[in-house]
């Protein structure tokens, strides 16, 4: 069996730990590092609920190794928000326009969303479903969801 | 849903990543974007002993034109074809064709090289490769040879590479001048596999006329149809024709059947994408040869 020690940075904290070379990101950041926010659903790059952002680039985490991402800078879904109390205006517009309900995808959704506020800050519906077309939700219908990323868009347009 | 044990090389070279695959041939699988290879692993429908990753490998990352040729490493992500202004420019076929792959997510991290090295049936870059007359460049640690994309294909999930090679960089050359391109695909939901996809280019000579064709169709391989394009040559473009070509193309089509969709459905689709393709085609080829007149 090999084992490596990794090293890498997740939500501006440094981490280190030692793989074996099967172990998927999504088990390491879960299992190894307590980070159970980032959620595994189908495990096969299908659903999304495993988005996470990886060196700046929205990546399906249980389709890379943990080795493969030593010296790397990571972003979960415990990163989101400014600080312990508040939250991110997705987190809150998500949490007052009901976009999740039993929650399973929301992590996914929220990295997706984040990414696409950062690179369309004011998208319209089309884009939108377009970059959520990645994140499955089961529960919502997505109207919530695509509802709750426009009204985050605005806060966060406004604030600038 | 884990994958099995193995040993995990990360070559930081090319010279390097050629050497393990001589060492390890058939028992070892090279790692670019992983989009494919890892959900294979996780069902554990391939076991590679060991796992070489060509994400340290920089040199096989780059897109870049030169004297009209458009140069792309194996390992450069679907993702940065996607948002070079080169490759809008110049390879529009293969923009449309990316844009259908899974999703912003996948393209992120899943290769050009990847994606032809790993042939599956319904992918779209195979078949932009093909109609495009792109050549791919192998090489192994004792040799290089090049091979033309329409014979780098051999069948489902099969390819010309040996057990011991790489693909390592793509060339594509630049489209006949007043040509069009067009890529068409039905699916259940955007971004899942394609049941059916169709590539076209054509270009027109002074007189209007079909002067280049290439109209490639996905089955268990890409499929060239050089019989819709001998019969396009010299004709003006019109709905009539592009009906017949698309006809000749499909009718003896072999296409499977599984559970998302028969054989007959298939191949009429792809009668139906091949002739919305070449109109399109068409129409964009015709645009470029009026915006040429005008300037």
């Amino acid at each position: 069996m090999s084992t490596r020690q990794i090293r890498l940075t997740i939500n501006g904290r440094e981490y280190a730990g030692e793989v074996e070379a099967r172990k998927l990101l999504t088990d390491f950041l879960r299992d190894d590092l307590g980070l159970t926010g980032t959620h595994v659903g189908c495990e096969h790059g299908v659903c999304g609920a495993c988005t996470i952002s990886l060196n700046g680039e929205l990546v399906r985490s249980c389709l890379l190794f943990a080795v493969q991402v030593n010296g790397a800078e990571l972003k979960t879904v415990e990163g989101i928000a400014p600080n312990a109390t508040e939250l991110h205006p997705l987190q809150e517009k998500f949490w007052e326009l009901h976009g999740l309900q039993c929650g399973f995808c929301t992590p996914g959704i929220l990295l997706t969303a984040e990414a696409l506020l950062k690179e369309i800050p004011n998208p319209s519906e089309q884009e939108i479903r377009e970059w959520l077309s990645g994140n499955l939700c089961r529960c919502t219908g997505y109207q919530n969801i695509v509802a709750a990323i426009q009204e985050a868009a605005k806060t966060l347009n406004s604030d600038t | 849903m884990k994958p099995a044990q193995f040993d995990y090389h990360d070559p930081n070279n090319l010279d390097g990543a050629l050497r393990l695959m001589a060492e390890f041939g058939d028992q070892a699988r090279p790692l670019a974007g992983g989009q494919s290879l890892v959900p294979l692993m996780n069902f554990r429908l391939i076991r590679p002993a060991h796992l070489i990753d060509l994400n340290g490998v920089s040199e096989l990352s780059y897109l870049k034109e030169e004297n009209g040729m458009l140069r792309i490493g194996a390992t450069t992500r679907q993702r940065e074809l996607e948002r070079s202004a080169i490759v809008a420019q110049g390879w529009p076929l293969l923009r449309e064709a990316v844009s259908f792959i899974g999703h912003i997510q996948i393209r992120n991290r899943g290769t050009v090289g990847g994606s032809l090295a790993h042939a599956f049936p319904s992918a779209e870059l195979p078949v932009a490769m093909v109609t495009l007359d792109a050549s791919l460049i192998l090489r192994s640690a004792a040799n290089q040879r090049r091979a033309r994309a329409e014979d780098f294909f051999l069948s489902f999930m099969t390819t010309l590479l040996e057990p011991a090679e790489l693909l390592t960089g793509i060339e594509v050359p630049a489209s006949p001048a007043n040509s069009g391109c067009s890529y068409q695909e039905v699916n259940r939901r955007h971004g899942d596999f394609a049941l059916a996809g169709a590539a076209a280019l054509l270009a027109l000579d002074g007189a209007g006329a079909i002067c280049h064709a290439r109209l490639t169709l996905t089955g268990a391989k890409p499929i060239r149809s050089h019989e819709a394009e001998e019969f396009l040559l010299g004709k003006k473009p019109s709905e009539v024709v592009f009906r017949d070509a698309a006809q000749r193309a499909t009718e003896n089509l072999e296409q499977d059947s599984d559970i998302h969709a028969s054989a007959e459905y298939r191949r009429d689709a792809c009668a139906v994408l091949a002739r919305r393709a070449l109109i399109q085609a068409a129409q964009r080829a015709a645009e470029q040869r009026k915006g040429k007149k005008a300037q």
